[in-house]
């Protein structure tokens, strides 16, 4: 690999390529430069906050008096306080509720903020913590989203006077005639759970206020969407130039969590703006397990109007979405990305659908890898296998007769997305052949005969990425979207520069933790300006005060590849033309004739008719009244790039809720053991289609990675709360992320169909194995066990009740 | 998540430990291998006034292994004891279980001896000391004693040992001639704390079944040798009169069923491992 | 018998990395925050400060173990190495480290430090470990970001490139 990297570009260029990753030396090496790393000002002080131990209670009293006195503290924080110096986040529906980063006269969950101590250190910070009395009348409590919504249910929000606060019906096509002429209803019920992906760095934020111009200065390990940007100015009641918001170089994993720690940048803001000196807070585990936040649990009723050869005709969901105690930025949504590709990978033109969003005393939701395709995907692969058994088709023909032809690309679904490329067909016949189904088919039935529990299952999604961010709009009617004004797009920025020795810099403000952005980007700038990736520098943390962003920046929905790539690759070959005309000039060729290669700029003709690119790309420092005035300079290129395809949602409520769409065809085999329930999954082969690959081994590393995460949502993870609200996932020990000894290596295929879409042809690929393999997992448990229905995490005990519950009756064949 | 204050003493000889505890008795806390206290002093569920660190004391590093114990120290950590050349040799029950302590990294700190003073009815050391009757040997300033390991666990995270009395060293019985051992245990993770754990002991006239993870001690029971009819009552029994509870990872009905299916294939294979 | 009162700080001194330090503690200090904050050593990271996640994981007097569940005090003395001690030059990488760049053995590096440790203590007990030994070993280790795979082989290509330098040494 070393060796790789210090040869020149082969004749296809770097990028599709798997070079050694630029980031990794001072990670390995103990010099990664992570948030609590960092060197901070000398009159730092350090936050500990006190959290309900209640799940609902009205705070009737806080006395801080003693905490205010004890030894190292610097100021004590309740709500009134941050009531006092802000307002309320924004809040994305349109009811009378309002979301503090900090419990205001009353606790809605286990774990909300109640207090804030500022103190010289941590360990003082927490002392005073136990010093403040905080005198609750408990409430009754609800987690049960089905009971919240029912009369009679404690009400969190007075004002509202329902816990379901948003509801929505969607049709396209004409659902209700399809009904009624198709001779099969088939249907499940879902209850999908709550978790999360816990990256193993919490939260950190570091604030300080400067009383003198009213600003704010936060570094935080926020990862964006930097839409909630504006939400924390505006909360902190400045103007978008005054919050400046920075992020840290390294940041350990985020997969969506560290969109929610914007809650957190406001307390701590106003806990500096209060103590009148800079404060950090490091989240510690059991803060993060309790209350940073949560994917959303959702209760889906699916149903199909099937023909009797598995062809779906119509769809009708009805989806109740949990979002928690208070509805967070960007919440609804998790309720709303899937939107427009809710049929999936296949081909259904009739689609209806309820959806209701209601709130329990519960941690507040937001984004988590996947974000809503596991919600989403769950009830329909579940419900294709429904079909296949009910109809006694086999599930592989019910797939294939309902998937989107290729000839039918591009494949515009009934609510409103558009399916870029791909051949899903072929790509599924791959996956059977070069997954070898057969073996594991035949594996199955050696299984069965020795009595052993063994399944298959299938899941086949679309992997949708860079999100338009007025998909969000959907969950407000047209009239209210009308007077709101227009919301859409996908904004993606980057800047070239390049300095006085003719050396390249990046700056994208996508925020990565963990992706190798920095790597990829320095192999599409190598190839574009023929260097080596070595030679380009990246940076890609964000200073909100000095960087070109947008609203949109940031790293989530598996945007980086399709759009920052991509914007990166624009700016580029701007300034590469730019550079060429300059090129062209000094040698004295036309600039078509140029060509960049071997870190030269040269004549096509005449490859020693050349100059040293350092030297051509020095000269708008050195001298730029060589440089013809109609050029502008040449030392910096800024790209603002947004596909046009991304649409505010229109009158019908269609939606292009994602730019990208990839393919994802999944197949298992699972053995639940018949003493103990426990499921071990035995093979995963998981093909994908997402485009151009510019990196095999990170896209390989994402697949896993994702992978990983879905095994633990499938069989050990859950955010799990008592029927009174008492939080029971409060440690790591309770919260089971799975290990290295229950993460078996999933078998990865590819094909590439070239985004159109995309300025290189990518599509995301981070998120889908967290759609597809939860219920790729359940669909072989239910195939192993005979189940009609099943619901996640599917853990030993749940399994071993119903081997042993049933294990003197005769085995159903499926 | 950081520890209330306390002091800390880091006691040089026996002693010295035993002054401390004298003067100290419930406002003193042993640290030993730190990996069941540090989590309870960081979460501030431990709230010691004082931390006796016995960790540097003299000759408490021993294993011995004579007169048909394994005699283990005060401050042997769980991962010298798993490399004790010829441990499954005279004693494969604690060979097997060894390894089902949490993971490498906490047995390298963990102590035997603090894990059988933590008692943590889903541990793995209390259950094979229970099911080998070991015994635990206990010194204060008033003496030093010996307890039989069945009495000696009396509750969640609770024994007998009095507050000013230091757990020297545990015996753990050598195996005997003609009986046959074997240990499993069922958790969600690789590491995990038990949620039923079963250690047997088989010799040719009789059986016994320890189980830990389900009631709120480990509890050892005499049973009919595998084969006997009469053996899937006894344990249909056994399962039934163990305490067991619901909790997030496990229900009771759940740790009854494995106690009798975990529990007979521990004592078949027991049976099996017979010399 | 020193005993060490809760109010005040004091001096406790080991071996990191080869060098003798020293720094101020209260007895209640962990391990984790005195190796970072008072000594400055940042590459040994915090995640769970419970002892399961493993990020902290450094090796003292030898022995893999996690200095979340230390205290700083308790290891007056010691020899502690962490991730900083690995690479033998500065601009040189361990076989060991070297094997993660080249498998993409880390993602987003958090958890990497705490890896390296215990993977070192492994390699060198057993230098032709076994797919599955690493594996146990690294049960020890929660990682959100590679999905294992990667680093376990990561692992057995540093096994092979340390027999291979042994051999040639």
């Amino acid at each position: 690999m070393v060796a790789e990297s210090e040869t020149t570009a082969e004749p296809n260029g770097w990028v599709g390529r798997s070079i050694p990753r630029v980031e990794d030396a001072a990670l390995l090496e103990g010099r990664g430069r992570f948030i609590d790393d960092l060197g901070v000002r000398p009159d730092l002080l350090h936050a500990a906050i006190l959290r309900s131990p209640h799940p609902h209670a009205e705070i009737e009293s806080i006395d801080c008096s003693a905490a205010r006195a004890a030894d190292g503290v610097f100021a004590v924080v309740t709500g009134a306080d941050v009531k006092a110096l802000t307002a309320s986040l924004v809040v994305g529906v349109k009811a009378p509720i309002e979301c503090w980063p900090i419990a205001i006269e009353r606790a809605r969950y286990v774990g909300e903020p109640v207090a804030v101590v500022v103190a010289s250190d941590r360990y003082r910070a927490e002392d005073a913590l136990e010093l403040i009395e905080v005198t609750y009348r408990p409430l009754p409590a609800v987690v049960d989203p089905l009971v919240a919504t029912g009369a009679g249910a404690p009400i969190l929000h007075p004002a509202v006077k329902s816990n379901v606060i948003g509801e929505r019906t969607f049709r396209y096509g004409d659902p209700d005639s399809a009904f009624a002429s198709t001779p099969h209803r088939i249907r499940v019920d879902v209850h999908y759970p709550r978790n999360s992906c816990t990256p193993i760095e919490t939260y950190g934020v570091i604030a300080e206020y400067d009383p003198g111009d009213n600003s704010y200065d936060v570094l935080a390990n926020f990862q964006g969407p930097f839409s909630l940007h504006p939400v924390m100015a505006r909360a902190l009641k400045v103007p978008g130039n005054r919050f400046r918001l920075r992020t840290p170089p390294d940041s350990g994993g985020s997969f969506g969590v560290k969109q929610a720690i914007f809650s957190y940048v406001v307390l701590i803001s106003v806990a500096a703006r209060i103590a009148g000196r800079p404060v950090k807070w490091i989240e510690d585990r059991l803060e993060h397990l309790a209350a940073s936040v949560s994917a959303t649990n959702r209760v889906t009723t699916l149903e199909a109007a099937v023909d009797t050869d598995g062809r779906i005709r119509a769809l009708a969901f009805d989806q109740l979405e949990d979002c928690g105690a208070y509805l967070r930025a960007p919440e609804p949504a998790t309720l709303y990305r899937m939107h427009g590709n809710m049929t999936g990978a296949y081909d259904i033109r009739h689609v209806k659908i309820r959806n209701r969003i209601v709130l329990t005393n519960k941690t507040p939701t937001g984004l988590n890898r996947g974000f809503g395709g596991p919600q989403a995907y769950y009830p329909l692969e579940r419900l294709m296998q429904r079909i296949a058994i009910e109809l006694n088709l086999d599930p592989l023909d019910v797939i294939r007769r309902n998937l989107v032809p290729a000839n039918a690309m591009p494949y515009r679904t009934a609510s409103g997305a558009t399916l870029d490329s791909g051949d899903f067909p072929a790509s599924l016949a791959a996956a059977i052949d070069a997954g070898k189904l057969g073996e594991l088919i035949a594996r199955r039935e050696t299984a069965r005969a020795a009595g052993k529990l063994y399944g298959v299952g299938f899941a086949s999604v679309v992997e949708p990425s860079v999100s338009n961010m007025g998909y969000i709009t959907a969950a407000l009617t047209p009239e209210e979207r009308r007077r709101a004004g227009p919301k859409n797009g996908a904004q993606a920025t980057a800047t070239i520069s390049l300095d006085p020795l003719g050396a390249v810099s990046v700056q994208v403000a996508s925020t990565p933790q963990g992706q190798g952005h920095r790597t990829v980007l320095a192999q599409v700038v190598a190839d574009a300006l023929g260097l080596r990736p070595q030679d380009i520098r990246v940076i890609a943390d964000v200073d909100t005060a000095k960087d070109g962003w947008s609203i949109a920046s940031g790293n989530y929905s598996s945007r980086f590849a399709p759009a920052v790539a991509g914007a990166t690759q624009i700016a580029a070959m701007n300034l590469r033309e730019r550079l060429a005309r300059v090129a062209a000039t000094q040698l004295n060729v036309a600039p078509a004739d140029i060509v960049f290669a071997g870190g030269r700029v040269a004549a096509r003709a005449n490859l020693d008719n050349a100059l040293p690119f350092a030297r051509l790309a020095a000269s708008a420092h050195w001298a730029p009244g060589t440089i013809d005035s109609d050029l502008g300079q040449t030392i910096r290129e800024t790209v603002f790039w947004t596909p046009p395809e991304l649409t505010a949602p229109n009158e019908a409520d269609e939606i292009n809720s994602s730019l990208c769409h990839g393919f994802i065809f999944d197949f298992c085999g699972v053995e639940v053991d018949r003493l103990s329930g426990a499921v071990r999954v035995d093979r995963y082969v998981t093909m994908h289609d997402c485009g151009r690959v510019l990196h095999p081994a990170m896209v390989a590393g994402q697949i896993t990675g994702g992978f990983a995460q879905a095994l633990g949502a499938a069989l050990f993870e859950e955010y799990a709360y008592a029927p009174d609200g008492a939080f029971l996932s409060g440690t790591f020990a309770d919260y089971l992320v799975p290990t290295s000894m229950e993460v078996p290596e999933p078998v990865i295929l590819q094909r590439e169909s070239p985004s159109p879409l995309t300025p290189l042809g990518t599509k995301g690929v981070g998120e889908g194995n967290c759609m597809s393999t939860p219920v790729c997992i359940a669909n072989a448990i239910a195939d192993a066990m005979s189940l009609t229905s099943l619901d996640l995490p599917a853990t030993p005990t749940k399994l071993a009740a119903l081997i042993h519950g049933r294990q003197n009756e005769p085995r159903v064949k499926s | 998540m950081k520890p209330a204050a306390f002091d800390y003493v880091r006691a040089e000889s026996l002693d010295e430990a035993l002054d401390v505890l004298a003067a100290e008795g419930a406002d003193a806390t042993i640290l030993a291998g730190g990996q069941t206290l540090v989590p309870m002093l960081n979460m501030r569920m431990a709230r010691p006034r004082v931390v006796l660190d016995i960790m540097r004391l003299p000759g408490l590093d021993r294993i011995d292994i004579a007169e048909g114990a394994i005699r283990v120290g005060a401050t042997v950590r769980q991962r010298a004891l798993e490399r004790q050349a010829d441990l499954g040799k005279h004693q494969p029950l604690l060979a097997a279980a060894l390894p089902w302590i949490g993971h490498a990294q906490t047995r390298n700190r963990g102590t035997v001896c603090g894990s059988v003073a933590n008692a943590d009815p889903s541990a793995e050391l209390p259950l094979v000391l229970v099911a080998l009757r070991g015994e635990i040997e206990l010194r204060s300033r008033r003496g030093a004693r010996r307890a039989a390991a069945n009495a000696f666990f009396t509750g969640i995270m609770s024994t007998e040992r009095k507050d000013d009395e230091l757990i020297e060293a545990v015996s753990f019985p050598t195996a005997h001639a003609g009986a046959g051992y074997a240990f499993r245990e069922i958790g969600r993770r690789h590491g995990d704390f038990a949620i039923v754990a079963c250690a047997a002991v088989v010799d040719t006239h009789k059986a016994r079944l320890a189980i830990g993870g389900v009631a709120d001690r480990p509890i050892l029971r005499e049973l009919p040798l595998p084969g006997s009819a009469d053996l899937t009552d006894a344990l249909d029994a056994f399962a039934a009169d163990l305490d067991a509870r619901d909790d997030l990872h496990a229900t009771a009905a759940y740790r009854r069923a494995l106690v009798r299916r975990l529990g007979l294939q521990t004592l078949q294979e027991a049976a099996a491992c017979r010399a | 018998m020193p005993r060490l009162m809760a109010a005040s700080s004091h001096r406790v001194s080991f071996t990191l990395n080869g060098r003798v330090v020293s720094g101020e503690a209260e007895p209640r200090m962990l391990l984790s925050d005195f190796i970072r904050h008072v000594l400055g050593a940042t590459g040994t990271h915090v995640g769970c400060e419970h002892g399961v996640c493993g990020a902290c994981t450094v090796q003292i007097d030898g022995a893999p173990a996690r200095s979340c569940l230390a205290l700083a005090v308790q290891v007056e003395g010691a020899d502690i190495r962490t991730v900083e001690g690995l690479a033998p030059a500065a601009d040189r990488l361990s076989p060991l480290q070297n094997a993660f760049r080249d498998n993409y053995g880390l993602q987003c590096g958090f958890c990497t430090p705490g890896i390296l440790m215990s993977l070192d203590a492994l390699l060198d007990e057993r230098p032709n470990v076994s797919e599955a030994e690493i594996r146990e070993f690294l049960s020890g280790h929660l990682c959100r970001c590679t999905g294992y795979a990667s680093i376990v082989k990561s692992a057995l290509a540093a096994a092979r490139q340390r027999r291979e330098d042994r051999v040639y040494a």
